[in-house]
């Protein structure tokens, strides 16, 4: 017996949303999803008129679904943006080849500009080259912490005011836990942001923030659009996937749990007196970094000077080898007179 | 209806990274003897005759592992009793993985 949409619309419903327990019909769900969507944009002043916006998209479900919504969005309400598809290529051979097609789909099917930039043009490396060298463990280090820096960069390229990513209520619960678990107080802080910025950098937001993964899904498959959705090829962040399988634990028995981690994040203060990393730019490449020089030219150095595990090996070490880059690099200036480099801190990057 | 008593035929379709653990098949045609089926009995057959890698990325104790979405003729099963629904012949199940990509 079907159960009718709880809108009182005369259809019968094909989805119980995880958010409210509603039961929904197609045309509802749709309406409810995007409205929310929408009132996300608004209420976050992600958007003013006139932005150029890239979209992160990688060709996964989220940002395909991202892309396909801020298109509807912005002829529905009149935002005024322009939209741009923006995509990485790890050089990941069977993995990142394969899920680039599915964005040039999108680019012909939603009808934006797509530009792809390589971890090779930036880098002078392919995840696949980077792998041969680190082995299999640890590389979603390296590759989060160089996809970061090169949205940047292709953004910067494309002349964007923002950059929006595909991440979803679930992801930011996860990131949530991840940094509660790492006692990184820093990201804890600025993970929930909708919006991040520095002085410098470029916008960054999340329009899909309060959107459950399972609506996202459903909604990619009730419109029938096109994503990739095969396993990246190397070993899986192994902690990542441990805080996403006792989140979707939790959202089974209760599913607001994942918008309650949210809203704990969101609410946390640290107290005074705790001391929190400064933002500035990295004295090698101009980019924001914590540190005076930033993660990924440290792991980039390493990579070239043959000690690929230096971006993530023990801090000692790492000073070590700063000291010989800044020494490398001021020899000529200041004759290795000037002053020792920061500890460098040994955790991953998220967000 | 010789078909009733000899059992019910069924689709399986897989999609969102679930297929990778069916033989990379998203679609399979399926005849289960008897009439007597929920999901549930269905899920332990699919584990057992048609699942080829990685059990433990498809089930979790007697469900699906959570993550993995179930359609029943495009309806989402948690509207439909999930795995104490009856299946009827011809119905199209649909499972698809949240879990892959990004």
């Amino acid at each position: 017996m079907p159960i009718p949409c709880s809108r009182q619309c005369g259809k019968k419903a094909i989805l119980k949303r995880p958010k409210t327990g509603h039961a929904l019909c197609k045309e509802c769900f749709f309406y409810a999803f995007e409205s929310e969507i929408h009132n996300t944009i608004t209420q976050g002043k992600l958007f003013k008129p006139g932005d150029k916006v890239a979209i992160g998209a990688s060709g996964g479900k989220d940002s395909t679904v991202l892309a396909y919504v801020l298109k509807t969005l912005n002829e529905r309400y009149q935002y005024g943006i322009d939209l741009f598809l923006l995509s990485i290529d790890e050089g990941i051979t069977g993995y990142r080849d394969d899920s680039l097609k599915t964005v040039q789909q999108n680019k012909d099917d939603y009808g934006l500009p797509l530009k792809i930039l390589s971890y090779k043009e930036l880098y002078g490396w392919t995840m696949d080259e980077i792998v041969a060298e680190i082995g299999k463990k640890n590389n979603c280090t390296f590759c989060g912490v160089f996809r970061r820096q090169a949205l940047d960069r292709g953004a910067a390229f494309l002349g964007v005011d923002c950059i929006a990513t595909g991440h979803n209520a679930d992801d930011i619960a996860e990131t949530v836990l991840m940094n509660i678990l790492r006692g990184d107080i820093a990201r804890l802080q600025r993970c929930t942001s909708i919006i991040t910025a520095g002085a410098d950098c470029i916008r960054r937001c999340k329009p899909l923030k309060y959107a459950y993964e399972k609506e996202i899904v459903m909604y990619a498959y009730f419109k029938q659009l096109v994503y990739f959705s095969t396993e990246c090829v190397f070993a899986p962040n192994a902690y990542r996937g441990h805080a996403r399988t006792y989140l979707k634990d939790l959202e089974r028995i209760r599913p607001s749990s994942i918008l309650d981690i949210i809203h704990s994040g969101e609410t946390l203060q640290v107290k005074e007196g705790i001391k929190l990393p400064e933002r500035r730019n990295c004295s090698r490449c101009g980019f924001v970094s914590s540190q005076e020089i930033c993660k990924a030219c440290i792991m980039l150095e390493g990579l070239n000077r043959g000690l690929p595990k230096l971006g993530i090996g023990k801090s000692t070490k790492v000073k070590r080898a700063l000291e010989s880059i800044a020494k490398d690099k001021c020899n000529d200036k200041c004759n290795g007179k000037c002053k020792d480099n920061e500890r460098i801190e040994e955790k991953d990057l998220e967000f | 209806m010789s078909i009733e008593s000899n059992g019910i035929s069924v689709i399986i379709e897989l999609g969102g990274g679930a297929e990778l653990l069916f033989d990379k098949r998203k679609k399979h045609s399926v005849n289960l003897p008897g009439n007597d089926w929920t999901i549930q009995k269905l899920l332990f057959w699919m584990k057992d005759n048609l699942l080829k890698e990685r059990p433990e990325l498809f089930m979790q104790d007697d469900t699906v592992r959570p993550g993995i979405l179930v359609l029943v003729n495009d309806t989402d099963w948690e509207l439909l009793g999930e795995g104490n629904y009856k299946i009827n012949s011809g119905d199209t199940i649909m499972f698809i993985s949240t879990l892959h990509g990004g």
